[in-house]
């Protein structure tokens, strides 16, 4: 099922980045030719004719993900080779690689934080129902939810920068830069990474405390947990025990609608922070027209949640034996 | 229970007494209906809905609240005190003036003071301070800024403004002296019609595409779920990050602000199709819309004169929801610079100002478009709950 999405998704982005008019060097060119230079025409045009530019549109989709010649043979996508992006002259994989790892544990770091934080307030609003405390945080989260992530961003640049001096931008202090790897370092890193993880997770965590809360009172008026009650169990065990793990599941199976919009927040508020993952990137690459690089970072991006889901997927699947056992039955 | 039981029935074996209830039977008093009853039953599906979304107190203020922001639309020239792009060289970044009632304990009305400027040569700024001698009464429905009414008639009748030769600056100015209040005011027209004609063109493709997958199901509905299943499972904003990027730099603003709401309502729609297309599911199986089948209706006929009528609240209620993930969007593109560009104004061009942090710190001011941002999209939710209560009314 993975396998086909990625083929749709690969396509959509090329499509999408093919969009303009022209490509990055056909616009070099014009532009030279306007200021009457002639002598570097020859190399772009020999530039465009190596990374196949000159190609109908779905042969140089083909090309791109490795599927088709290209001038140097298959060399694309599947065979490990990313591209060569025009604005910084470099290989794709150069430019993009060192984000990586920081988008993904960012996103990674944001949804832990979702789970964490609206698991136990969920339980708590539910609980406690129309009190005081239900209200705060119902109020809390509409505000969450109003906020756009990057604009909450700004508003905690501001804050932070006006009332503690603190540069809440970046990856780090400014007088860790080009530092060799401390403890110190590690925990400015750290420091630095929170702030935009608690941007990012606002809306999510506002929605999850809902749909939780949500659940929780469906299943908290079934006969099952009156019953229950009048066994004598206590009220945290009867809570734990039934109603919690049938409220369980659409929490768990909402990571597939929490992760594309985790993604999209965390690439914008990634340019608002200054934060280095693929966001910036993306933007100066859509910017500039450097399509090999737009393409891989969107193709990343829908990667990324790919993959997200396929983990909730697969955490159903441990959770909820109806899941797991039912596939079994059926074949 | 028992007790009623043996007075009433005969006892095993007992004769059973004829009875005739010697009253007269008139069958309309017994089924008369008191007159909140009778209206009730008569009211339109419609008036119901109305009735119902009334005791939604939030939503019906929410609406209100709505309302006054879009007389922004029509009327921006007539209720900024200045264009949006009118540049007072004289006051660059100059603060928020606010606005007085009281001189030296005598009522003058509404007035702000007038701006001492200077310039700081450590810092290389202009320092403003209030300089309490200038009073400077706002003037209300007087001529003052020259404007073009919707770019058609010239005039410069305005709802207040500044005193003769004074300023009024209510949340102060930006890098070239143009006013932030007014820019808002103007903004809110960009801003706020992006989310209705996105949502426009979202309904028509979600109801085209939703309706074409739960009426006629089989492998059109296959087809269409998975491309939904992809669409939802793309993140949105770097998708359109990536469609805006491709809007030639060459259009006009006009084709620009078109081109972005065709993006945005572009990728939407899916929430809304997946919507229709279960409605449409459960509503094709009633009795009504079988008839129509039965007695020879072509499919656009049912699906038009007798589903789409059962469904129309509904659509409305998820399109008003899906209003400010629009508003939001622009606001997002047009911050990054993907979107709209001066001279246009809306409150993601605004707030394009403010993404240098270190200008921000010095001048917060130019985080204004941020409160109505979060005002209009916390409406247009509690709005969309409300609506999406009363959308069914015989629940």
């Amino acid at each position: 099922m993975m396998i086909p999405t990625l083929f749709v998704i690969s396509f959509l982005t090329f499509f999408i980045i093919e969009l303009p008019a022209g490509d990055y060097i056909s616009n070099q060119i014009a532009a030279l030719k306007s200021s009457g230079e002639q002598s570097s025409v020859a190399k772009l045009e020999f530039l465009r004719t190596e990374f196949a530019l000159d190609r109908p549109f779905f042969e140089r989709y083909l090309v791109w993900i490795g599927m088709w010649p290209g001038p140097h043979g298959f060399d694309g996508l599947l065979q490990g080779n990313w591209g060569w992006s025009f604005e910084f002259d470099k290989p794709v994989a150069e430019v993009v690689g060192p984000t990586l790892p920081l988008t993904v544990l960012l996103n990674f770091a944001t949804i832990l934080f979702v789970y964490v934080l609206s698991f136990p307030i969920g339980i708590y609003s539910a609980t406690r129902q129309y009190s005081w405390g239900d209200y705060g945080f119902t109020f809390l989260g509409y505000i969450g939810l109003a906020t756009p992530n990057f604009l909450l961003g700004l508003i905690l640049l501001y804050l932070f920068n006006r009332w503690f001096g603190l540069s809440v931008g970046g990856l780090m202090a400014p007088e860790y830069i080009d530092q060799p790897w401390s403890v110190d370092k590690a925990l400015s890193v750290l420091a630095h990474l929170i702030v935009p993880t608690i941007v990012i997770g606002t809306s999510g965590t506002a929605a999850m405390i809902r749909r939780l809360r949500a659940n929780l009172l469906d299943e908290l008026h079934k006969q099952y947990v009156t019953t229950g009650r009048a066994k004598g169990l206590k009220e945290r065990e009867l809570l734990v025990k039934y109603p919690l793990r049938m409220a369980l599941n659409p929490f768990i199976a909402d990571i597939g609608n929490l992760i594309p919009s985790l993604v999209s927040g965390s690439v914008i508020v990634s340019v608002v922070l200054n934060l280095p993952t693929v966001g910036p990137v993306l933007l100066t690459a859509l910017q500039s027209q450097d399509q090999f690089l737009a393409g891989f970072i969107l193709l990343f991006v829908g990667m990324l949640t790919l993959v997200g889901m396929l983990i909730s997927d697969l955490l159903l699947a441990v959770l909820d034996p109806r899941i797991r056992l039912g596939g079994r039955a059926s074949q | 229970m028992t007790d009623h039981l043996d007075k009433n029935q005969p006892q095993p074996g007992g004769v059973v007494e004829h009875y005739v209830d010697p009253t007269p039977f008139d069958p309309v008093t017994t089924e008369e209906m008191t007159p909140e009853q009778e209206r009730y039953y008569q009211a339109s599906q419609w008036q119901i809905m109305w009735w119902k979304f009334k005791r939604h107190k939030l939503a019906v203020w929410s609406g209100v609240v709505l309302i006054l922001f879009y007389l922004c639309v029509p009327f921006a020239e007539f209720i900024a005190p200045y264009t949006a792009n009118t540049r007072d060289n004289a006051h660059l970044y100059s603060p928020p003036q606010s606005v007085h009632l009281f001189h030296e304990g005598s009522f003058v009305g509404p007035f702000v003071y007038g701006k001492k400027s200077e310039v700081d040569l450590n810092s290389m700024k202009w320092v403003f301070t209030e300089d309490r001698s200038q009073v400077q009464p706002i003037r209300f429905f007087c001529f003052g800024d020259e404007y073009k009414f919707w770019g058609l008639v010239d005039g410069s009748f305005h709802l207040f403004c500044p005193a003769e030769g004074g300023t009024l600056f209510l949340l102060g100015t930006d890098r070239l002296g143009r006013d932030v209040f007014s820019g808002l005011v103007y903004g809110a027209r960009l801003s706020l019609t992006v989310g209705l004609v996105g949502v426009t063109i979202s309904i028509v493709l979600g109801l085209f595409f939703g309706g074409i997958a739960g009426y006629f199901g089989g492998l059109a509905d296959n087809l269409i779920q998975r491309v939904i299943e992809i669409m939802r499972s793309l993140p949105e904003l770097p998708l359109w990050m990536a469609l805006s990027a491709a809007l030639p730099v060459t259009w006009s603003p006009v084709w620009i602000y078109f081109g972005l709401t065709i993006i945005l309502g572009l990728l939407d729609w899916p929430g809304l199709a997946r919507a229709v297309r279960s409605k449409l599911l459960s509503l094709r199986e009633e009795e009504y819309a079988k008839a129509a089948v039965l007695m020879g209706a072509k499919p656009q006929r049912v699906i038009t004169r007798h589903l789409l009528p059962g469904f129309t609240s509904h659509v409305i209620a998820s399109a008003t929801l899906s209003i400010p993930s629009m508003i939001l969007g622009e606001t997002a593109l047009s911050f990054l610079n993907l979107g709209l560009r001066r001279p246009s104004v809306s409150w993601g061009v605004l707030l394009n100002e403010a993404q240098n942090i270190s200008v921000v710190t010095v001048y917060p001011w130019l985080m204004a478009p941020v409160i109505p941002i979060i005002i209009v999209v916390l409406a247009f939710n509690f709005l969309g709950d409300g609506l999406r209560d009363a959308a069914d009314p015989y629940k």
